[in-house]
């Protein structure tokens, strides 16, 4: 069983084939972090490079210890204490990591299709780690990860996702995937953070939150990044927590046993209330956990094999 | 081109090795305290269930049984261009202070075991850890051996021995394949 594709770069671009390889790849390897020695040796002598320019806790952790309990070495770089101060620009940056003996290189990003140029750059495989507002492809892996371990499929699911879908990576990595695997989406959100035309990547799209969640199966909740409400997009949290924060009256709109998914991290009482969020319908910290399978299924299969004869 | 060449053990044949083995490993190791089974996927599970039966069939008592999938122990991963596919080690107890009993079907190189015993002392530390196998064909790579063994059967290395189980594959047969 091989990947097609060399890089982990954009669902858009990932053969439907490689997603069941993968997810069900991170099946078998979730029990590891159950053991009591979260170690297996598979990856052992292979260096595993984080080069992140945004910050993160849950992507690049997650990252680093798939990588750690596979027994590969991993150095992380934030970029805030390296040499990306002097002004050396990303090509440098990353091919000095890679003639270190890197085996792979992990890259966050604020420019949406850094992560392809990166793969133009270097010889050794390349994961998007989030590049801009373009894709978090391993986010939206374990997202579907999360939902088939639960509902034993994706096929004909409804899903829902609610929030600020204009700038959200996290959103059209998983449309994509979704779409690719069968299921339905829709989104919702204020009509300033809906992209325009979005209906063409094949989704419902609504301002009425209450239209999207009905008869869900799925309602991902998406972090609504304050910041911008300094450029006028909503006029406060307080608003959108009225109109688009999701209750417990508003997931008791969607199918009973409907899962409540959250990227992370998330504000509390503004797109998504406590109440809900510790629900035992809330699967939040358990994406957490399948991320990191995911992860380890995903360096397992870039680099746990030999060269191209 | 694959091509059988013959047939050395049919349902039968099988099912008198199985009987034994559970006997013997019951003999070896003065009953069923403390002992474990763990099978090592994918014809080792089978195989380990079966025994599992006869043990309870013979003591009255059912002793716990595990998967275990060794596909992250192995050592050739470096030399495949091509990945082969991990399933899942279900191991739903502690092998700490146990006797485990590893089973699977053919014995050759003794690679396997080897990365079996990785795995399985990764999960703890067993008191002791034995062998079963249904066949040991020879040609052993590595200072390995089995203390449960159904049938010797000396092989070249041209040959293929393929252990045929009901549960996977449909019906009972152990037989030789030659690649021509």
């Amino acid at each position: 069983m091989k990947l097609k594709s060399r890089h982990i770069l954009a669902l858009e671009e990932m053969p439907r084939e490689d997603m069941e390889l993968i997810l069900d790849t991170a099946q078998s390897m979730k029990e590891i972090i159950y053991r009591p020695i979260k170690k297996v040796p598979t990856l052992r002598g292979k260096t595993v490079v984080t080069l992140f320019y945004e910050p993160s806790t849950r992507t690049r952790t997650s990252f680093e210890l798939a990588a750690k309990y596979m027994s590969a070495d991993t150095v992380s770089i934030a970029t805030a204490t390296s040499s990306v101060q002097k002004g050396e620009t990303l090509k440098d940056t990353a091919r000095t990591l890679q003639v270190m003996g890197s085996d792979c290189v992990i890259m966050r990003h604020p420019v949406s299709g850094s992560c392809h140029f990166l793969a133009r750059v270097l010889d050794v495989p390349v994961i998007n780690g989030g590049d801009g507002m373009h894709e978090h492809p391993t986010q939206g892996l374990l997202d579907m990860f999360t939902m088939r371990e639960k509902k034993g499929r994706l096929e004909g699911l409804r899903v829902a996702i609610i929030g600020d879908i204009y700038h959200s990576r996290v959103a059209r990595s998983n449309i994509w995937g979704l779409k690719k695997m069968g299921a339905s989406v829709v989104v919702s959100g204020p009509p300033t953070l809906l992209p325009p035309e979005i209906e063409r990547m094949g989704v419902e799209a609504t301002t009425r939150v209450e239209e999207a969640v009905r008869d869900a199966d799925v309602v991902m909740v998406l972090r609504l990044q304050l910041e911008r409400q300094q450029r006028g997009l909503f006029p406060s949290a307080r608003e959108y927590s009225r109109l688009w924060g999701i209750t417990r009256e508003r997931l008791d709109l969607a199918k009973p046993d409907a899962l409540l998914m959250h990227p992370g991290p998330m504000n509390r009482g503004i797109e998504i209330s406590s109440e809900v969020a510790d629900s035992p319908q809330s699967t939040i910290e358990e994406q957490v956990t399948n991320g990191v399978a995911v992860r380890m299924a995903i360096l397992y299969l870039l680099l746990g094999g030999g060269e191209e004869k | 081109m694959v091509t059988e060449k013959a047939r050395i053990m049919d349902e039968e044949a099988m099912r008198r090795a199985i009987t034994r083995i559970a006997h013997e490993i019951l003999e070896k190791n003065k009953g069923v305290e403390g002992l474990v089974l763990v099978g090592i996927r994918r014809r080792g599970v089978p195989l380990a269930e079966r025994l599992a039966r006869q043990i309870e069939a013979i003591e009255g008592r059912r002793i716990p049984v595990g998967s275990l999938d060794i596909t992250l122990y192995r050592d050739d991963l470096t030399l495949r261009s091509d990945h082969p596919v991990v399933h899942r080690t279900d191991v739903p107890f502690s092998v700490q202070g146990k006797k485990v009993v590893l089973v699977d079907d053919v014995l050759y190189t003794g690679r396997t075991v080897r990365a079996a015993l990785d795995a399985i002392m990764d999960l703890g530390r067993p008191a002791l850890i034995q062998l079963a196998v249904l066949v040991d064909r020879g040609h052993r790579e590595l200072p390995i051996r089995a203390d449960y063994v159904g049938k010797n059967v000396p092989t070249s290395r041209r040959e293929i021995i393929h252990v045929k189980l009901k549960e996977i594959d449909g019906e009972d047969a152990v037989v030789i394949e030659e690649v021509a």
